[in-house]
């Protein structure tokens, strides 16, 4: 495929807001999930909270969007020059030829929950400060990202669960190489909400403790939250030696199951073999996976199973959701960003809260950082409905 | 910049019409239109413990992408999907609200996994067997423009095959007055990269500034207002009066603020 240069990138998650603050929490390996005291949940578990998302004031002209999902659209915009990147995209390309494509699972839902407390006694009616379009529809942050940038050209959420915000690249890739395009912001934003906490607790897959990905006794998930954003544009003719560019992509179907993978990880290892056929890479090319890894019993083996069966057992791999939190929506786009920080730093990071790898997955997976070049990253983004997308980022120069 | 494929299968589920074929002669004004509720066809495809669990999106997403398969002589297992939907399964999203606003907030594990916006599609796979990508996306009112924009762009992109599904039901109260749809409805679209013996027009698309075409029968133009994938229905009608009248028609379809989608469609019979 042809490739896509990041001309810019941010991550905001429980892990801090912008870069520095990310890859300074990967370095000293430790979990930012804490015991959830989000609203007034009754459930025993983790969460990866953003802090200061209730502080963010939304421009006054933009103040029918105001909601957590869109607070920490904007917090995340607001980081490592991102804004900046993006206006000079526009003055560069015009505001039409710049798209907006956002993952997102729930978007503002939490307004609903919210207002479904304060329904009229007498006719049940939602509060009339209540407006569904700039908050609780899934599109509403890609609607807000395209009206904050005053943009004019195509927008549109990709929300496929926790594959949504690596789909978006793909959207991205399409509509740049039709022409369509000549630069789009992508990423993810998904927020805290009771609707996935009490979800996942009625699937029994969160964890009463900090999530454990590919630990033998992991139980499942921690919630978390996240906004994650990359300008990503055609590959110019000078680029700085450390840029980075997104080589391949692969997506696939399960075709399995609504809430489980594949239990052969089928599905994960097209989405990944696609990705390798598109960057026309081979597997021992591969440095470092980060692993979709969220935690749970099925999607740990099913995962293990297909990298194992392409990659054997010798690639660096880990998850870092025992560090973020599972982000859902947001994922993607946050584990693009650390992929992008891991051929930066040449810095791999390690899974945490491990007692005791699971023996039944013959995988490299990392419990220590390691510092050593890296060239080429995958990611790999599974979601329920059995959506898969693993993409393989690289630098230009050689590590 | 000029987007060009060939469309190859319809199919269309709404109020008052049951299917493609005759859907066509209310489209082109030769039959009145007689407003009635959408009547959704029970999911054959799935096996019976799915079919329970499915709603109202999920029927009508699966019956129009069939329907658009089997008018397209293809297999659903082989095309990529590109799908659409203004706000997913309504009736699933309010009992959750409710169950999360009461002093009981257990909700079933179906209903969670009801509850992704991409339930439909996942549905689909089990049903069809497809492994292929699927595309899942929300505009809003421009859901209908954004699924066509997609799915032009990977024919042409990709030089591959695409099924669109869009599809829309409505919540129920009171979520209904916050977000007011007319009625469920859903359009399916193959298109091919090249023109084939089975193309049955040609599809232009460029984006614009001009405003959307509005259909002149005053009942269609209500449904295409008050349903996020009734959008297409100016589509959908140039379809059917293109194959009937061997004709060019241009027209523009709605999508976002300041970017609408003008598309010209051409026969392809006879030349």
């Amino acid at each position: 495929m042809n490739p896509l240069y990041l001309s810019s990138y941010t991550a905001t998650s429980a892990l801090g807001h912008g870069l520095a603050q990310t890859q300074d929490a990967l370095k000293q390996s430790r979990s930012h999930l804490v015991p959830c005291a989000f609203d007034d949940v009754d459930l025993n578990t983790f969460i990866g909270k953003v802090k200061g998302v209730e502080e963010v004031s939304l421009p006054v002209h933009l103040s029918r969007f105001n909601c957590r999902n869109n607070q920490l659209a904007q917090l995340g915009l607001t980081q490592d020059g991102f804004e900046d990147a993006v206006r000079a995209a526009i003055a560069r390309y015009g505001n039409q030829r710049v798209g907006v494509f956002l993952g997102t699972s729930t978007a503002g839902i939490l307004q609903t929950e919210l207002a479904y407390r304060r329904r009229d006694a007498t006719s049940g009616a939602l509060p009339p400060d209540f407006i569904y379009g700039t908050t609780h529809n899934t599109y509403s942050v890609a609607d807000f990202t395209r009206s904050y940038f005053d943009l004019e050209g195509p927008a549109v959420v990709i929300s496929s669960a926790c594959s949504s915000s690596a789909k978006v690249f793909s959207t991205a890739r399409r509509m740049l190489d039709a022409g369509l395009i000549d630069a789009a912001i992508v990423g993810g934003v998904d927020t805290l909400c009771l609707t996935t906490l009490y979800g996942f607790n009625s699937l029994q897959l969160i964890s009463e403790q900090v999530c454990r990905p590919f630990d033998v006794n992991r139980n499942g998930i921690s919630i978390g939250e996240a906004a994650a954003f990359a300008l990503v544009e055609r590959v110019p003719t000078d680029m700085n030696a450390d840029a980075i560019l997104l080589l391949g992509i692969g997506e696939s179907s399960d075709a399995y199951h609504m809430s489980s993978p594949h239990p052969e990880g089928l599905g994960a290892s097209m989405a990944m073999q696609f990705a390798l056929d598109a960057a026309g890479l081979k597997p021992s090319d591969i440095d470092y996976i980060n692993l979709h890894g969220t935690a749970t019993q099925s999607n740990d083996a099913a995962e293990g199973k297909a990298v194992h069966q392409i990659f054997g057992s010798n690639t660096p791999c880990s998850s870092t959701k025992g560090a973020t939190g599972h982000t859902l929506g947001a994922a993607g786009g946050l584990e693009a960003v650390i992929s992008a920080l891991a051929l930066q730093n040449n810095f791999m990071p390690a899974g945490l809260n491990v007692n005791q790898l699971d023996p039944a997955t013959p995988i490299q997976y990392l419990l220590k950082n390691q510092s050593a070049p890296v060239q080429y990253v995958l990611s790999n983004s599974f979601g329920f409905g059995g959506t898969n997308c693993s993409l393989i980022f690289g630098k230009v120069t050689k590590a | 910049m000029k987007l060009t494929t060939y469309i190859e299968g319809t199919s269309l589920i709404g109020p008052a019409f049951a299917d493609w074929a005759s859907a066509q002669p209310v489209l082109l004004g030769q039959q009145a239109y007689i407003a009635s509720k959408t009547v959704l066809p029970a999911p054959a495809v799935l096996p019976p413990a799915e079919r329970r669990r499915t709603g109202a999106i999920v029927k009508l997403s699966l019956a129009v992408g069939i329907a658009a398969c089997e008018d397209a002589q293809q297999d659903p297992k082989t095309l990529p999907c590109v799908y659409t939907s203004s706000s997913g399964d309504g009736d699933n999203c309010h009992a959750i609200c409710e169950a999360l606003a009461s002093s009981d907030r257990a909700i079933s594990p179906t209903r969670f996994h009801n509850s992704v916006h991409n339930a439909a599609p996942g549905y689909w796979g089990i049903a069809t067997g497809a492994m292929t990508n699927v595309s899942v996306l929300c505009a809003f009112d421009g859901s209908f423009g954004a699924g066509l924009l997609e799915s032009l762009a990977q024919v042409v992109a990709d030089q591959t095959a695409v099924l669109l599904i869009a599809a829309d039901s409505p919540y129920p109260e009171p979520l209904q007055s916050a977000r007011p749809l007319a009625d469920a409805l859903g359009i399916g679209l193959v298109f091919k990269p090249k023109r084939t013996a089975n193309s049955r027009v040609q599809i232009d698309i460029s984006l614009t500034h001009s405003p959307a075409s509005h259909m002149a029968n005053v009942a269609l133009e209500h449904l295409r207002l008050h349903i996020p994938a009734a959008r297409g229905l100016p589509l959908l009608q140039a379809i059917a009066q293109v194959q009937q009248s061997n004709a060019t028609q241009s027209l523009v379809l709605d999508y976002l603020d300041n970017c609408q989608i003008a598309v010209t469609v051409t026969p392809c019979q006879g030349t």
